[in-house]
């Protein structure tokens, strides 16, 4: 219940303005860390917009997230330095060993997957983060070495 | 109108301004292709397939987004033109999941014809083709994205005609996907299975379940008629394939411009339920058996002779149908006058608008709508009151909220939260009943505060003093306790109606379904004469005509006091020319109504009964009276498509043809004759009811003949009808025409009293507010008010047997939230709902959609006979039953 009277002050603030959806949006994401439905019905009825107009904004912008984020972000650089020295093979690596590409996380929540451009290390290419730690130089072999040892890692914690 | 001239592929053309080089081309016979362009959709501009060279402009530009300026020299086919829309095919193709073979479109795809046309063979992109899952949950189309070419004309429709705003862009660049919300199944959105989406998607993303793996698009006949559903008598296109009914397209030749609702779209598959009656049927030993047609016309014959002969024609009554065509309505009126010699003949108008035919008739001279339904689409405000428009005339919904969405204001006035109060500028929730009261407080403040149009009362109008004198007793105060209803929004409502130029009244049965039914409408046209609002564009009185047929059956005097036209009976020069024109003795006291017939075949003044294609033990109020009374026959023919609950009390059952099995005209809503066609063949040896009709007076010695079928009844028709005077088929084969017309060369008229009042002047009639019959008392707490959901119609005779059933299959009454606690009742739990003449179980839904102390139910399902609670109190001066005003006491089900 509290959740939705944040949502309808929200409506309240931003009903009048033109334009004022995807601000909202921006807001509601800041609040919960992504978009869930029930939170895109309260802004539809609230804003007399239909679901699928929000959803399709929604959608439409790459900042916004419709899933919640992973505890683990994976970020894959696609710059050009490690375009041309084989991103496609870590993304191809990490997709075997996690079954999710880009945008994507695993369903017990663990692992979300995202693409960034060029982070500035391109000597290190073709390089991917992981909650800001950078593993450079990858083979496919390495990517799930540092998966494994990271799983591994997790179900310790638990 | 302004013209321009414009150059067109080096010719010159005058075209109207204001329009775009699409349009402008197509007058000429110059086809542009188009891929997102639907007309009266907004244009997006999106697909770039229309693009046309313009001399002197460096790009190519749409041509469904360009408007034409003087001048313009236009290149619809140069090589730059044929070169950027060979890009465009050949960029769909790279992600089009290209399967010709066996796609349900193929032959009747635009982008298969447009690769034709430009010889687009392959693509040499290389895309990515998303094998999205086809969608076939919902009982009537699939979507299958992987052919989507994402046109957006689905979309476009959902949201601007319906209202429903089903579907978006999702994702973007090469992920975009046009589909619900979440990809939802479209039974968990706001869709209304209303299938318009299916019928402009130019490929073969969407398509009708009922099409798949039934035919090539070549194979297909498509046959155009009108909708056998609601009065607003939408024109539509039957597929037929091998005899059978397999779909149906969108035809733009009406007014709704090929706009269906989910009945018209998806709900004619009854026509080939197993159901259907294929024989005739006799009573024998107390059962119904199957004879053929020599035994159950000779029998049917010799009975009425015997009755005739014994206790003469007042002993005989008849009920017609306003789901039959004109043809079968005038010959069975026919038939009961000169071959039955009773004025006894009826139908369930009587149930439902009989109360607006005499009221307007009175007020303005006739008692037809005064506009047509495009009017609304003009009007600064429509006051729509005692009318579900979106549900029981949906088509007509569209078009009212359409009208909002350009800026008409709405005011509604409804005891229920409908549709339309969220599209509503001001809504009055009054209490059912009050109907008077709040339209005499609107008047009495549009008269204070000196919004009414005084030249045109002055000159159009008489018995404004007396009127007057009555309406002044209706101060907002007063109107605003009687119905329960702040006194403010009674003035602001006024102030908004009285202050447009142009205003529209809708209104059903909410108005008409009262013991004050006439005077109802009465209060209606006073409101419009005070405001001046009749015969302008933009304007009008709306009766929203339940069945297809209604106006027609009425029209073709299947009524006991008129023949075709509203000649009266008791005229006796009327009836000397009838008597001439038939050729035989006619009756000359008028005859029974529907609700007298029942009391009188109850107290054994009626011997036997002749009824076509109606179901009154369902759709008449006190249920168990009329069942009674039916019982109480001598003898009873029933004509009907179904063994209903009526039929199953028949000696015999003539089996009828439907709608898509002959020939005829219905009449709509806005007094438009269109065309019904045959398509298919009628099951077993089932006959058209004109034909059983005509073999029924041969039977009886009358030697009626008919070689050349419907048409040649029109004629007949049209010789003894003035308002029909001037219609023949071949003249409807262009489309249909709106009555008045007096003669073959008379274009039809779409607007009523235009030319001032058909009756001379627009009379007020002062009428004062009555209390309802039965008002809530300690046993009996809550008021029942009764109408139809979006999905089923009327008994459900035709509706239940056809997919459309699936949707809501079941009644559930709706109740507020503080009676159903009182009552500790929970959503979808099952209650007893009592009156004082009987008893009916069934599901509720717990909703604020009902005002306090008022329940809704409707009466399409047979297992909740929702009319053997309701009263027969009729209005005095049309005899219409009160079916919107029930008391009854609710209780949990043990
Ligand atoms: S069927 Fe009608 S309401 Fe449903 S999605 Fe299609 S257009 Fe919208
Ligand atoms: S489903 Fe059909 S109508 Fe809708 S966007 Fe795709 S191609 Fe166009
Ligand atoms: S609005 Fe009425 S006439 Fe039109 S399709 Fe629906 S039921 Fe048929
Ligand atoms: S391209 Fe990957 S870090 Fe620069
Ligand atoms: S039809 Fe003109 S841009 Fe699509």
């Amino acid at each position: 219940m509290e959740k939705k009277v944040f949502i309808a002050d929200l409506i309240a603030k931003y009903r009048a303005k033109r334009g004022g959806l995807i601000p909202l949006l921006q807001e509601v994401q800041e609040r919960i860390g992504y978009l869930p439905r029930w939170a895109l019905e309260e802004v539809a009825q609230g804003l007399d917009l239909s679901l699928a107009k929000v959803v399709g904004v929604a959608t439409f912008y790459s900042f916004f997230r419709l899933k919640p984020k992973g505890r683990n972000i994976i970020r894959i650089c696609t710059g050009t330095a490690c375009h041309v020295r084989g991103a496609e093979k870590v993304m191809a690596a990490v997709k075997e060993e996690l079954e999710i590409g880009p945008g994507e996380t695993t369903a017990d929540g663990e692992f979300s997957v995202e693409t960034v451009a060029c982070i500035g290390a391109c000597g290190l290419a073709p390089l991917m983060t992981i909650n800001d730690e950078v593993y450079g130089r990858l083979t496919r072999e390495e990517v799930v070495r540092i998966l494994r040892e990271l799983e591994a890692k997790e179900e310790v914690k638990v | 109108m302004e013209l321009l001239t414009v150059t067109i592929n080096g010719r010159r053309l005058q075209v109207p301004a204001g329009t775009n080089i699409l349009q402008a081309a197509e007058a000429h016979g110059i086809h542009i292709p188009t891929l997102c362009y639907e007309e009266g959709l907004t244009a997006t501009g999106a697909c770039r397939l229309c693009v046309v060279e313009i001399k002197g402009a460096r790009k190519l530009a749409a041509a469904c987004t360009t408007p034409v300026a003087e001048g313009m020299e236009i290149y619809t086919e140069s090589e730059r033109v044929v070169a950027a829309r060979r890009e465009v095919l050949r960029l769909l193709l790279a992600n089009h999941d290209l399967r010709c073979l066996t796609c349900e479109r193929n032959g009747d795809c635009r982008l298969q014809d447009y690769c034709y046309r430009y010889k687009v063979e392959d693509t040499p992109y290389e895309g990515v083709l998303r094998e999205y899952p086809i969608d076939s949950d919902n009982p009537f189309f699939i979507r299958d994205y992987s052919k989507c070419i994402r046109c957006g004309k689905c979309v476009l429709i959902c949201a601007e005609v319906n209202g429903a705003h089903v579907y978006d862009f999702m994702e973007r660049g090469i992920d975009t996907k046009v589909t619900s919300a979440y990809d939802d199944n479209l039974q968990e959105t706001t869709c209304t299975a209303c299938g318009m989406c299916v019928n402009v998607c130019p490929v073969g993303a969407l398509v009708e379940k009922s099409t798949l793996w039934e035919g090539r698009a070549w194979e297909i006949e498509k046959v155009t008629t009108t909708c056998p559903y609601c009065g607003v008598g939408c024109q539509l296109k039957l597929k037929v394939k091998d005899g059978r009914i397999i779909g149906v397209a969108a035809d733009k030749s009406g007014s709704n411009r090929g706009h269906l609702c989910a009945k018209g779209q998806f709900g004619w598959d009854f026509v080939h339920s197993p159901d259907r009656l294929t024989r005739p049927l006799v009573r024998k030993n107390g059962r119904l058996v199957e004879t053929s047609w020599e035994e159950a016309l000779a029998l049917t014959a010799a009975r009425f002779r015997a009755i005739l002969h014994r206790y003469g024609g007042k002993a005989i009554a008849g009920l017609s149908s306003a789901k039959a065509t004109n043809e079968e309505n005038y010959l069975f009126q026919k038939f009961m006058r000169a071959v039955l010699k009773t004025n006894n003949v009826d139908h369930c108008a009587r149930l439902c608008h009989s109360s607006t035919v005499a009221g307007l008739a009175t007020a303005f001279g006739s008692g037809a709508m005064t506009g047509s339904l495009d009017d609304l689409l003009a009007a600064e405000v429509i006051f729509l009151i005692g009318a579900n428009t979106t549900e029981a005339h949906p088509v007509t919904g569209y078009r009212i909220k359409q009208a909002v969405r350009r800026g008409t204001k709405l005011i509604v006035a409804d005891p229920r939260r409908i549709e339309l109060v969220k599209y509503a500028d001001v809504w009055l929730r009054h209490r059912p009943g009050t109907d008077i009261a709040l339209l005499n407080g609107l008047a009495h403040v549009i008269l204070q505060e000196n919004l009414w149009d005084k030249e045109f009362v002055a000159t159009h109008s008489e018995g404004f003093d007396e009127w007057r004198r009555v309406v002044e007793k209706y101060p907002p105060e007063r109107v605003a306790q009687i119905c329960e209803v702040e006194a403010d929004t009674i003035v602001r409502a006024a102030r908004l109606f009285g202050r447009a130029r142009r205003g529209c009244i809708v209104y059903a049965m909410g108005i008409t379904q009262h013991r004050s039914g006439t005077q109802n409408v009465m209060a209606v046209a006073n409101l419009a004469i005070l405001t001046g609002n009749v015969g302008r564009e933009g304007t009008g009185v709306f009766p929203l005509r339940g069945q297809n047929n209604v106006q027609g059956a009425c029209d073709m005097g299947a009524l006991p006091n008129y023949y075709p036209s509203y000649l009266p009976v008791e005229d006796a020069d009327v009836r000397r020319r009838f008597r001439e024109f038939w050729g035989t003795e006619l009756p000359a006291e008028p005859g029974l109504t529907v609700t007298e017939m029942m009391t009188a075949a109850a107290a054994g003044k009626i011997k036997a009964m002749y009824i076509l294609g109606e179901n009154p033990v369902l759709s008449d109020p006190d249920a168990a009276h009329v069942e009674k009374a039916l019982k109480n026959l001598e003898f009873l023919v029933v004509q009907d498509i179904f063994l209903t609950e009526t039929a199953r009390l028949a000696d015999v059952v003539f089996p009828a043809a439907s709608f898509a099995e002959k020939d005829g005209t219905f009449t709509n809503t806005e007094r438009r004759i269109q065309r019904v066609r045959k398509a298919v063949l009628p099951p077993g040896e089932a006959k058209a009811d004109w034909e059983i009709i005509v073999a029924l007076a041969r039977e009886m010695g009358y030697p009626w003949k008919y070689p050349r079928g419907p048409e040649e009844i029109m004629t007949e028709i049209a010789r003894c009808t003035p308002l029909y005077g001037g219609i023949n088929y071949s003249r409807l084969e262009e489309g249909g025409i709106q009555w008045p017309c007096p003669t073959p060369d008379h274009p039809g008229t779409p607007r009523l009293h235009a030319e001032g009042f058909s009756r001379g002047k627009g009379k007020f009639h002062p009428v004062e507010h009555i209390p309802a019959a039965e008002e809530p008392d300690r046993n009996y707490p809550l008021i029942l008010t009764t109408g139809r959901n979006l999905y089923q119609f009327h008994t459900g005779t035709m509706s239940r047997r056809s997919r459309l059933h699936q949707l809501r299959p079941h009644e559930l009454m709706m109740i507020h939230p503080q009676d159903a606690a009182a009552r500790g009742i929970k959503d979808g739990d099952t209650v007893a709902v009592a009156s004082r003449r009987g008893e009916v179980v069934t599901r509720v839904q717990v909703t604020d959609d009902v005002p306090p102390g008022t329940v809704f139910m409707t009466f399409h399902y047979p297992e909740v006979p929702t009319n053997v609670l309701t009263n027969p109190a009729t209005d005095p001066v049309c005899k219409i039953p009160e079916l919107k005003v029930t008391a009854v006491q609710v209780s949990k089900a043990p």
